[in-house]
């Protein structure tokens, strides 16, 4: 039971960082962004090359990939995102984009590093072992602490600083935001680099873990559908809930629902469509945000 | 337009297609393109229904969903009880149109990109439930499904034994494409009789429809349901023309692309799924000479396409008609 529990809180911690990149693009600028996944996989390559590779410090490589990868988000909203919506008529014409977008991604990225497998070196060796109740490597360890660390970093930042209340408020109403004198393009131009930025950190934390290779993406992105679909979209504590909830439900129905054959993510779907049909907004988000 | 180049544009669309086509490929012996027009016609007719619900203002995702189940109940109905492919073409689009009954309710009530990402999870769903489910035969799939059979009518044989023809590719071709005809026949006759400008006010503005008087749940059902019909009948014919049906025919990636189909012939324009099809679907089979290069390739210019043309490739003709006829949210 024990270990049931650590294992979720781990995967959910994960989980939640990648679903607050994806939410907050969303609520900044009501794009879905199918391409999170993508910008997952990048982080963790980008990565993989500079620890895995070149053999510099994880801290440089994790560093490395948090800039890469902002600098390729802040570059997508510029000239891609804010082409298209000032163009077309429906809103949704973002989806297009963030679906090709998405596909340009993976193709770029099983050109430059392939089809393969990627695994870097572990962190620390060693097992933490509490009488075989819990047991659990040290690495998971520290990258369930880093990941819930800069969790609590985002929000520190989103809460307190002034580019934080800056997208926040451009979350809640975009046109009094832009009265109040926000820069609007500005910030929402630093809110999707922000986004891809923490993708990008999500990558390259697992990437010690479970390794990274170019096909993940998709599945990654519609997890992190799911997890924002739990929590309400666009609702920075309905990522994290959503993340440390399908943490928990992945962790206890891989163990519970064993023994029935392969059917766990079956049962997450399907309970994740009832429970959106009795509350559609999900935890914590506004009816229709 | 005027009533005279309507009929005038038809009349040439249709010999096209009936008449053009099969001919120049008889010429040019280029057997290869009746497979991939094959396709280009059953997939637009699954991404007509994706259409129609952007019509309502709903966001589809879903679509592969209906297609997959569409193929396996053709597929189930011919292999384990002996139904005849022809009956089974209906019933599978009947039994997603009831399916979608049941799924379209709950999730109907969802807008936006709520909507999006559940119909999206609902393509994972049906995929699993065909691993799960014992009768779909798990991840071997359903192989080795008979040819469509012989259809006659007091001995008079209206359809001939796919079986016994010298090459099924023709036969196939004119299926689908009468198939993508009526389809897109009957989709417009909808979108401009009464039902489709209630449907367009849905799109506008669901609450202030409501308020008027139409009953917006029991709209939304039917489009949807039609929406799933043309996707049952889509995909049960391509498990009849490839004889077979995975869990894997039609997963999230054929989910996106019906949707984009619907985006880049345009949302305005029902015939725009058609164009959407065949440009995505032709381009990408033009790319097949690049090989490893294809994908990044064929996204760059879907990129491109989409920067320059955010309104679907149709609204290069009719920028004008565009504000008066899918008006501006």
């Amino acid at each position: 039971m024990e270990q049931v529990i650590a294992n979720g809180l781990y995967l959910g911690a994960q989980y939640a960082l990648i679903a607050l990149g994806l939410t907050l693009i969303f609520a900044l600028m009501n794009i879905l962004n199918f391409a999170h996944g993508q910008l997952y996989v990048l982080g963790g390559f980008v990565t993989y090359t500079i620890y895995g590779q070149l053999e510099l410090p994880f801290v440089v490589a994790l560093f490395a990939a948090a800039v890469t990868l902002a600098v390729i988000g802040a570059f997508i909203e510029r000239f891609l995102f804010r082409t298209v919506i000032k163009r077309s008529i429906r809103e949704e014409s973002t989806m297009l984009l963030a679906a090709g977008l998405a596909f340009f991604l993976d193709a770029v990225i099983l050109l430059i590093f392939g089809e393969k497998q990627r695994g870097v070196p572990k962190l620390i060796n060693g097992i933490f072992n509490w009488d075989f109740r819990l047991v659990m490597p040290y690495d998971r360890i520290l990258i369930g602490f880093l990941a819930i660390l800069s969790i609590v970093t985002f929000v520190l930042y989103m809460q307190y600083s002034k580019t934080g209340r800056a997208m926040r408020a451009l979350a809640q109403d975009r046109v009094a935001a832009q009265l109040m004198g926000v820069n609007v393009e500005r910030y929402s131009m630093i809110g999707f680099a922000l986004g891809a930025m923490l993708a990008g950190v999500v990558g390259g934390l697992l990437v010690t873990i479970t390794g990274v290779n170019s096909g993940i993406g998709g599945p990654i992105s519609i997890k992190a559908f799911m997890m924002v679909m739990i929590g309400g979209a666009g609702v920075i504590s309905g990522a994290i809930a959503g993340g440390f909830i399908l943490g928990m439900m992945e962790s206890v129905g891989l163990t519970v629902l064993h023994s029935y054959g392969d059917i766990t993510y079956l049962v997450i779907f399907a309970s994740l469509m009832v429970f959106l049909s009795i509350r559609p907004q999900g935890l914590m988000g506004k009816p229709w945000g | 337009m005027t009533r005279t180049t309507k009929i005038v544009g038809t009349a040439v669309f249709l010999a096209l297609v009936l008449v053009g086509i099969p001919a120049f490929i008889t010429v040019s012996e280029r057997w290869d393109l009746y497979y991939t027009l094959t396709s280009v016609a059953l997939l637009s007719i699954a991404s007509g229904g994706v259409w129609l619900t952007f019509y309502i203002g709903r966001i589809n995702i879903g679509q592969g969903a209906y297609a997959l189940m569409g193929g396996y109940v053709s597929a189930i109905l011919v292999v384990k009880y002996g139904v005849s492919f022809w009956l089974t073409l209906p019933l599978a689009g009947l039994f997603c149109a009831a399916a979608s009954v049941l799924i379209g309710l709950p999730i109907l009530r969802l807008r936006g990109v709520y909507f999006a990402m559940v119909t999206l999870v609902l393509t994972e769903v049906a995929r699993l439930l065909m691993l799960a489910l014992p009768i779909t035969n798990g991840a071997k799939g359903i192989t080795n499904i008979p040819l469509p059979g012989a259809v006659k009518i007091f001995g008079l044989t209206l359809i001939p034994d796919f079986a016994t023809l010298s090459n099924v590719r023709p036969a196939f071709y004119y299926l689908s494409v009468i198939l993508m005809i009526v389809s897109f026949a009957v989709l417009y006759r909808l979108v401009n009789s009464r039902l489709g400008k209630l449907c367009r006010s849905l799109q506008q503005n669901e609450e202030l429809a409501s308020s008027i008087g139409v009953n917006i749940s029991y709209l939304r059902i039917i489009a949807y349901v039609i929406s799933s019909f043309l996707g049952g009948i889509g995909g049960a014919i391509f498990g009849a023309i490839s004889q077979s049906v995975y869990p894997s025919s039609f997963t999230i990636v054929d989910s996106i692309n019906f949707m984009l189909n619907c985006f880049l012939g345009g949302l305005g324009y029902v015939f725009g799924p058609i164009l959407g099809t065949f440009v995505l679907y032709f381009g990408w089979d033009l790319l097949f000479e690049t090989g490893r290069f294809q994908l990044l390739i064929f996204s760059t210019v879907l990129i491109g396409l989409i920067l320059a043309l955010p309104n679907g490739v149709l609204s290069l003709r009719f920028n004008k008609a565009l504000w008066g006829s899918s008006g501006r949210e």
